[in-house]
């Protein structure tokens, strides 16, 4: 099922919590919004879900305006970040509530509820736990069953809130493949909303970044993380270094000394970001060079912080962890790859 | 310490033997030696005598009448501290705080107090009992006025049982069920009230035991009526006023059964429903 | 309330439409209005029935006066022993860690599942004609029965709980890292419980005084039966006001029945101050007896 966003608007008591936000996600896709707190992802969520009502514009499942459609008419599916299981039914009875209040005329036979949501219960691998309580249960195993029992009516969209927020770092990363692979056998529309980049990178089909109210940038996770629109998305997405330069002549200063790279037709005092990976080591006087402030190991690389020039300047960039110039003092760099920003 | 062997964990907080055993001490003192006493004393008539005592007509029908009402009163507490529990903790309106502190009134008012007032407003030429009186409906003096008075006093324990799960409830829950395509009918009889269970059945047996042991409020507006509108506690005072202390103790001992049953009954609820859906009441 | 459009339309799917929230609002509000503020206002109103006079000369008869002046008494000797006891058991309960706590904890509660009647029918028992402490101390001229010790007595059992069960589950969650804190820093025991622990639970403290006090002034059942009701001498506030009302004596029984509803109700705005403004320094159970 295609979604489209179209101009919504929300206020919270007057207090704006999304300004104008149009998305349209295609039938299908699995996409994350992406965001820091309160940057507004969680409303947009609600919002398509129909949780809450948009002060304007309107929302389109397919074809069909869904904005003036109740929760219940929307027919999503809907994951909470603490689960929000019934805690005094069993496994299979929370996984078979959204069948059995169906009215009568749509209802499908008990038999064949307790089928179907033992059937999902299989998809989610929880054979076996349908009798038990969900305090009986572990936050992944809780987590498992909010899916099964969101799938189980059969949702136009599937909509999850950090559906792995609550739980630690080794579920998390197997719950992240494994939705993943749900997806892609199960073929629903998929929105999730998450602040962790790594989640969305990794898991999503399209990233749409979300700040103060606002979609900053819709891609791909390699057109994002590769070209970011805005010196938000750089600097939320992945590692960034940050430097405030001046473009003259087409050529790019930082205080009095041009630094190797040339830039477009635009004039005056700009941003650079750069990756702090994606660095060359070179000699001489065009790049960037300072003095090594602090140098420490992470893992398979060794993360510099050089202090450029007098202005009090710091920047971090990475080299392979036994690199030589990691014993230097000083260190000499030209980005690979960059982007401007005006200032 | 040697002798407690594992009996308390080891900690470096002074005053363990102190407080333990003042608190041993005054409890024994205070509660219960004079229960034994109570208990020896009903035992002193023997196991035939005891019965002869217990099942004695005027004493069933005074039980009856005091757990018939009681249950009564209880059954209505749950249905009202249910719905003030859910509009104090759910909606805002204006004097909402005031009428919260007021739930707690049946606690602070003495009973006598609360007794004769409920008489005065009971009563045929009462507030209210002059609108029912003329309906050939009496309140005051019969087992409709001892429920009302169980009700006052009842009150309070369903309402605070119930609040606290209330208010911790998360509204996902109810978010879940609706985008599940439940109506606000059907996620509030099949997901809220039943998670609200335990409460409600802790509330109903602390209104229950109260009310059955009330004796202040209730002797004003009841009337008195032997096998009518005579209650345990009651009958209790009246068999020390013969100096039948060996009948006094046995009603005392019945009673004191059932209530110690009631609060095994309440403490199992707790258990059952902490070790099932992980929380309490 | 600020005008939204869409969200009046209709009503946001955790919540009932507006007739539904103001029906049961009004459903709620007239039962506690029947029930609870009914009862109060009638004792108002009929103790100041035949004017304001007539209520301030009631209140000045001699049987008032020492009704009033035995029920501080008591509540002057009951409520201390009962907060000292109160601290000791919440010491043990709280800060160790011992076989049988739970249980303890369970005793503690005991008083309040008895009823009144009962509590004091046990001291009649224990000290009464036919019992062997009563004559015993009698014959070395100590009355307990009929007089003002068996009175506290009863007003000991019934108020028991209400400091324990306040300040047992508020230093079960302080915990005990300010005390080990305290005493790592050289304190003495005492100085630790004067300096560290009782700042920390005063708030708490005071509220199971609140409570407790208020059921040693207004207890009825428990200190009927052990009193004697013997005039002027052990006759509480409580059973002044039943001995007026059982006289006929209306206006003076409502009178004083109007004291002890004002003392409700200072003790509900009180202990509603506390909860607005110490309520984290509170224990968390809503539930109070």
């Amino acid at each position: 099922m295609e979604v489209r966003v179209q101009n919504v608007r929300k206020e919270f008591d007057r207090f704006p919590a999304l300004h104008d936000v149009s998305l349209d996600i295609v039938s299908g896709e699995l996409i994350a919004l992406l965001g820091p707190s309160g940057s507004g992802k969680t409303t947009l969520l609600r919002l398509i879900a129909g949780l809450e009502r948009p002060t304007a514009g309107r929302i389109f499942f397919g074809d069909e305006d869904a904005s003036e459609k109740s929760v219940q008419e929307r027919n999503i599916g809907f994951v909470f970040q603490h689960y929000a299981l019934f805690r005094h039914m069993t496994i299979l009875e929370n996984v078979s509530f959204g069948l059995k209040v169906r009215p009568r005329s749509t209802r499908p036979p008990a038999g064949e509820i307790r089928r179907r949501a033992l059937e999902l219960l299989d998809l989610v691998q929880l054979s076996g736990l349908e009798r038990r309580y969900p305090n009986q249960l572990s936050g992944g195993q809780r987590q498992r069953v909010a899916l099964a029992r969101a799938l189980a009516i059969e949702p136009r969209v599937l909509l999850l809130d950090e559906p792995f927020g609550a739980l630690d770092a080794q579920v998390r990363r197997e719950l992240r493949k494994w939705l993943r692979e749900i997806h892609e056998r199960t073929g629903h529309t998929t929105i999730f909303v998450t602040h962790d980049q790594e989640e969305a990178l990794e898991l999503a089909d399209r990233l749409c970044v979300m700040s103060q109210g606002r979609i900053e940038q819709v891609g791909t996770p390699d057109s994002v993380y590769d070209s970011p629109t805005s010196p938000f998305v750089f600097g939320f997405i992945g590692e960034s270094s940050e430097l405030a330069v001046n473009v003259e002549r087409g050529d790019i200063w930082l205080g009095d000394r041009p630094i190797g790279i040339a830039a477009g037709d635009n004039q005056g005092p700009a941003r650079l970001f750069f990756r702090p990976h994606d660095i060359e080591l070179v000699e001489g006087d065009a790049a960037l060079a300072g003095v090594v402030a602090s140098s420490r190991r992470v893992g398979g690389t060794r993360r510099v912080e050089l202090e450029l020039g007098g202005a009090g300047h710091r920047v971090e960039i990475d080299l392979p962890f036994d690199h030589p110039a990691g014993e230097r003092s000083r260190i000499a760099f030209r980005p690979k790859r960059w982007q401007l920003f005006p200032a | 310490m040697k002798g407690f062997g594992r009996f308390r964990q080891p900690s470096v907080i002074p005053g363990f033997g102190l407080t333990l055993g003042f608190t041993i001490t005054y409890f024994s003192l205070i509660i219960l030696v004079p229960i034994t006493a109570l208990v020896l004393r009903s035992t002193g008539l023997g196991w035939n005598g005891f019965w002869a005592a217990a099942l004695d007509p005027r004493v069933l029908a005074s039980l009856r009448t005091s757990f018939l009402t009681a249950l009564i009163a209880a059954g209505i507490n749950v249905v009202f501290g249910t719905l003030i529990a859910w509009v104090l903790v759910r909606y805002r309106f204006p004097g909402r705080r005031i009428f919260d502190a007021m739930v707690d009134l049946p606690f602070a008012l003495p009973t006598a107090v609360a007794g004769i007032a409920l008489t005065a407003i009971y009563a045929p030429n009462g507030f209210v009992g002059q609108w029912v009186a003329p309906l050939g409906l009496r309140i005051a003096y019969t087992p409709i006025g001892i429920t009302i008075a169980m009700i006052f006093i009842g009150l309070p324990f369903v309402v605070r049982t119930i609040q606290p799960i209330l208010e911790e409830a998360s509204k996902e829950v109810e978010e879940a069920s609706a985008t599940l395509g439940a109506s606000r009918l059907q996620t509030i009889s099949r997901v809220l009230l039943p998670s609200l269970t335990p409460a409600i059945l802790t509330g109903f047996a602390l209104a229950f035991a109260r009310a059955v042991g009330e004796y202040g409020s209730v002797i004003f507006i009841a009337g008195n009526i032997p096998f009518v509108s005579e209650i345990a506690p009651l009958l209790i005072v009246i068999r020390l006023e013969e100096f039948n202390y060996a009948g006094a103790a046995v009603i005392a001992t019945v009673m004191l059964a059932i209530s110690f049953l009631m609060l095994f009954v309440i403490n199992l609820i707790q258990a059952w429903s902490r070790r099932r859906y992980g929380y309490g009441s | 309330m600020a005008a939204r459009p869409h969200a009046a339309r209709r009503a946001s799917p955790t919540n009932e439409p507006l007739w539904v929230r103001w029906a049961l609002i009004l459903a709620g509000l007239v039962f506690m209005a029947l029930f609870l503020v009914l009862p109060l206002l009638a004792v108002f109103s009929e103790a100041l029935r035949q004017g304001i006079g007539a209520y301030v000369q009631s209140l000045q008869s001699p049987d008032a006066l020492s009704a009033i002046r035995l029920t501080l008494l008591v509540a002057a000797i009951a409520v201390p022993l009962n907060v000292v006891f109160g601290i000791a058991a919440s010491w043990a309960i709280a800060k160790f860690e011992f076989k049988g706590k739970a249980f303890l904890i369970t005793l503690i509660d005991l008083p309040f599942s008895v009823s009144p009647v009962i509590s004091g029918l046990v001291y009649v028992l224990l000290f009464g004609t036919g019992s062997v402490l009563g004559p015993w101390l009698k014959s070395y001229g100590i009355e307990i029965l009929f007089a003002v010790p068996g009175i506290v007595l009863a007003t000991i059992f019934v108020t028991f709980p209400f400091v324990a069960r306040e300040l047992i589950p508020l230093m079960q969650d302080q915990g005990t890292g300010d005390e080990e804190a305290a005493l790592s820093l050289g304190a003495s025991g005492w100085q630790t419980f004067w300096r560290v622990t009782l700042p920390n639970i005063k708030w708490g403290l005071l509220y199971g005084v609140l409570l407790c006090n208020a059921r040693a002034m207004g207890e009825f059942g428990a200190v009927a039966v052990v009193s004697g009701k013997i005039r002027g001498q052990t006759t509480t506030m409580p059973l002044q006001v039943e001995m007026f009302y059982n006289e006929y004596q209306g206006t003076a029984a409502f009178a004083l029945a109007s004291l002890l509803a004002l003392l409700a109700l200072v003790t509900l705005v009180l202990k509603s101050a506390l909860e607005w403004r110490f309520g984290d320094e509170l224990a968390a159970t809503g539930r109070g007896h």
